[in-house]
């Protein structure tokens, strides 16, 4: 019985962590109707920002990130700006290529720089773990489920509580109409990336502490997080976030009842049962009829 | 001359101008295209008898016949795939548990009889050519479900359950499923006992005749009533189901129709590589690079695929060989990739075939300054209209 709680708070916890990365993608996604492949890579990328910067410059992990997270802003804003606003027509369909190819370029900078071999973070709290009931908790998956709480409720914060949420939401609800009342939509795009990509540095310093990763990880990555905003519904935050709970604790459960090989199959099939009965996932629109 | 402006019919001397040009062109499509043809018949033995060029070639072939078949679907319809890998590697690993299951191809575990079919007598090695079709068909009952399931949805949401099926498929093999695909080690084929620079040349020419049979399919469809209904589906599904185009149905065949395609080739190229494993059979790049010679050379039209193809293809083995141990191949095939997005996002052909209008156009326009008529002024417009409207035949 232990062992299935375990799965399950394990699988809540790190849950939390894609929750972060997912969010970034179905924010972005929201917003501007483009499907960031790149994202997976960029949260390699954001694991190996928090590597090198606690490698050569000792900096410790959480503290690294209001380093890297500012930085990964910027990285997106720009990206943004030089790759994405270009595409004028089809923007859904160019996007996956234009990201694609950022995250290839990504994963091929990554490998001439740390080389394609595993690298894994060290710090006092991986290796340390905490009693709980009949098992041990490492103190990083609560560590990382609490930066996850911190950050996806400023993220609610800035949605819900200020102006700029407030014409963030306007824009994913219509974009023309969004541009008619006066908001630069463009301006909202940028800082919708932007914080996208930064949500992902952190959540790939969050990653990179319990999985060992190399440059060529992202593939497993992005096809997790497609397959996680897919099930909650395109551009819905509260989708993400249920979702990717739902993900971590079926694979948790699944590899410890039955194999670990199987442990992602069983969500997939999920996934494609629940599209059969509803196609737009658990919290998304119905898609409307194309204009 | 009021209702001839309004109407904006093109004057007559102007469409003669324009059909005779436009005869011109197609003659000068179907020689080219007989140039090409004899041209890739000779390619082998005759131009290219080194046997790292004649590898290329194979993979080039490949990937042309691959972009073709993706297109017939996902260009025609609309809907961008981007899980055809389970088809490529669904037909690759169908050929190889037949050829093990029967014993068929030279091994060298002994076995490997030659085969009779009624009254043809196949050697051994080219045995296992014989069962790729039925690879082709094993990988379209696999497309049937699948894209039952996944045509259930539109657009993005269909373009992510793509990717996510192919994870699936390359999780089942690896997995072991049903005790076919060998799990992580892979699938050994039978081994032909060609010696190089011929080894190649069989794979060239299987690659070469699926390019053919797929180009001919991917033609018929786009000339016949059943192509202009995935078209219609392209434009607005809504108003194509309204209109009378049973759209579910054309969608699944046209899925299907692809898969068999991709099915075939993977089948070849599992015996060409010897011996496959899941994240060869099953690869993430295969469903992006597909999409994208389709996307350079044109979404579809019936050439851009191959033109995106013999380009793209070519180059990514160029720099696999040359840079392959580094990240540089990754850094300059994305780059390469980027470029071609923002630069040429029409793709190639079309992008040509506005040149071209362009260029009838001016001439068309030179010749009414020349004739001095008022109503000729309007012809200029009009043609560019007809150019780029009308003709169905994008070669």
């Amino acid at each position: 019985m232990t062992i299935y709680i375990e799965a399950i708070v394990t699988g809540l916890l790190s849950g939390g962590v894609y929750a972060l990365m997912a969010s970034g993608l179905t924010l972005i996604f929201g917003v501007m109707e483009i499907i960031n492949i790149a994202q997976g890579a960029l949260v390699v990328l954001g694991a190996y920002l928090s590597y090198a910067l606690q490698h050569y410059f000792h900096i410790d992990l959480f503290l690294g990130l209001l380093l890297t997270m500012p930085l990964m802003f910027v990285f997106g804003v720009l990206i943004e700006w030089a790759f994405i606003r270009p595409l004028k027509r089809e923007r859904t369909m160019f996007s996956i290529l234009v990201t694609f190819a950022i995250a290839l370029i990504i994963e091929g900078v990554l490998g001439l720089i740390f080389t394609t071999n595993l690298v894994t973070l060290h710090a006092w709290y991986i290796t340390a773990s905490i009693p709980v009931g009949g098992f041990y908790l490492p103190y990083i998956y609560v560590f990382g489920f609490a930066l996850s709480v911190i950050l996806l409720g400023g993220l609610y914060w800035l949605l819900y509580r200020t102006e700029f949420g407030k014409s963030l939401r306007a824009s994913m609800q219509n974009r023309t109409a969004a541009e008619l009342i006066g908001i630069n939509v463009e301006r909202v795009s940028a800082i919708t990336f932007g914080i996208g990509i930064a949500l992902t540095a952190a959540g790939g310093m969050a990653f990179g502490t319990t999985v060992p990763f190399n440059p060529g990880s992202s593939y497993d990555l992005i096809s997790r997080l497609l397959v996680v905003i897919v099930l909650g519904g395109m551009g819905s935050l509260r989708g993400a976030l249920v979702a990717s709970l739902a993900l971590l604790v079926i694979e948790d459960v699944t590899s410890v009842a039955w194999s670990p090989v199987w442990a992602s199959t069983v969500f997939f099939v999920l996934l494609v049962l629940l599209l059969i009965f509803r196609p737009q996932g658990l919290f998304g629109q119905r898609e409307g009829r194309k204009q | 001359m009021k209702t001839f402006k309004s109407l904006r019919l093109p004057a007559p001397e102007a469409v003669d101008q324009a059909g005779s040009a436009r005869v011109a062109i197609k003659i000068l499509k179907i020689v080219g295209l007989l140039a090409l043809l004899v041209v890739a018949l000779l390619f082998p033995q005759q131009l290219s008898p080194d046997t790292a060029t004649t590898g290329i070639a194979v993979y080039t072939l490949m990937f042309a016949a691959a972009a073709t078949a993706w297109n017939i679907f996902a260009g025609y319809t609309g809907y961008i795939a981007l899980g055809h890998a389970v088809f490529f590697g669904s037909g690759a690993y169908a050929l190889g548990v037949m050829c093990k299951a029967w014993h068929i191809g030279n091994s060298l575990l002994g076995g490997g009889a030659d085969l009779s079919l009624l009254f043809l007598h196949i050697p051994a090695d080219y045995a296992p050519f014989v069962l790729v079709p039925l690879a082709g068909v094993i990988a379209s009952l696999i497309a049937v479900p699948l894209g039952w399931i996944a045509l259930r949805t539109r657009r993005h949401t269909f373009i992510v359950i793509t990717i996510a099926m192919f994870f699936v498929f390359q999780l089942l093999a690896e997995n072991n499923i049903a005790n076919l695909t060998n799990g992580q080690s892979g699938l050994e084929f039978p081994i032909p006992s060609w010696t190089y620079p011929f080894f190649n040349f069989p794979f060239y020419y299987a690659m070469l005749a699926i390019l053919v049979l797929a180009l001919a399919a991917s033609w018929w469809i786009r000339h016949s009533k059943y192509g202009l209904g995935l078209l219609a589906i392209r434009d607005d599904e809504d108003r194509a189901l309204g209109l009378g185009v049973k759209t579910e149905t054309s969608k699944l065949v046209a899925f299907v129709i692809s898969a068999f395609f991709v099915g075939m080739l993977g089948g070849v190229w599992g015996y060409f590589q010897g011996s496959i494993a899941p994240p060869f059979a099953f690869d993430a790049l295969f469903d992006v690079i597909v999409a994208l010679m389709a996307f350079m050379g044109g979404l579809g039209t019936l050439a851009g695929p191959i033109v995106g193809a013999l380009i793209l293809e070519p180059t990514r083995q160029y720099f696999t060989l040359y840079y392959g141990a580094s990240g540089y191949y990754l850094i300059i095939y994305g780059a390469l990739f980027l470029v071609i997005v923002l630069l040429l996002p029409e793709g190639i052909i079309p992008t040509l075939r506005k040149w071209g209008s362009w260029w009838f156009a001016s001439r068309a326009n030179l010749k009414h300054i020349a004739s001095d008529t008022e109503e000729l002024d309007q012809a200029g417009p009009v043609v560019v209209d007809q150019a780029e409207t009308g003709e169905g035949v994008n070669l």
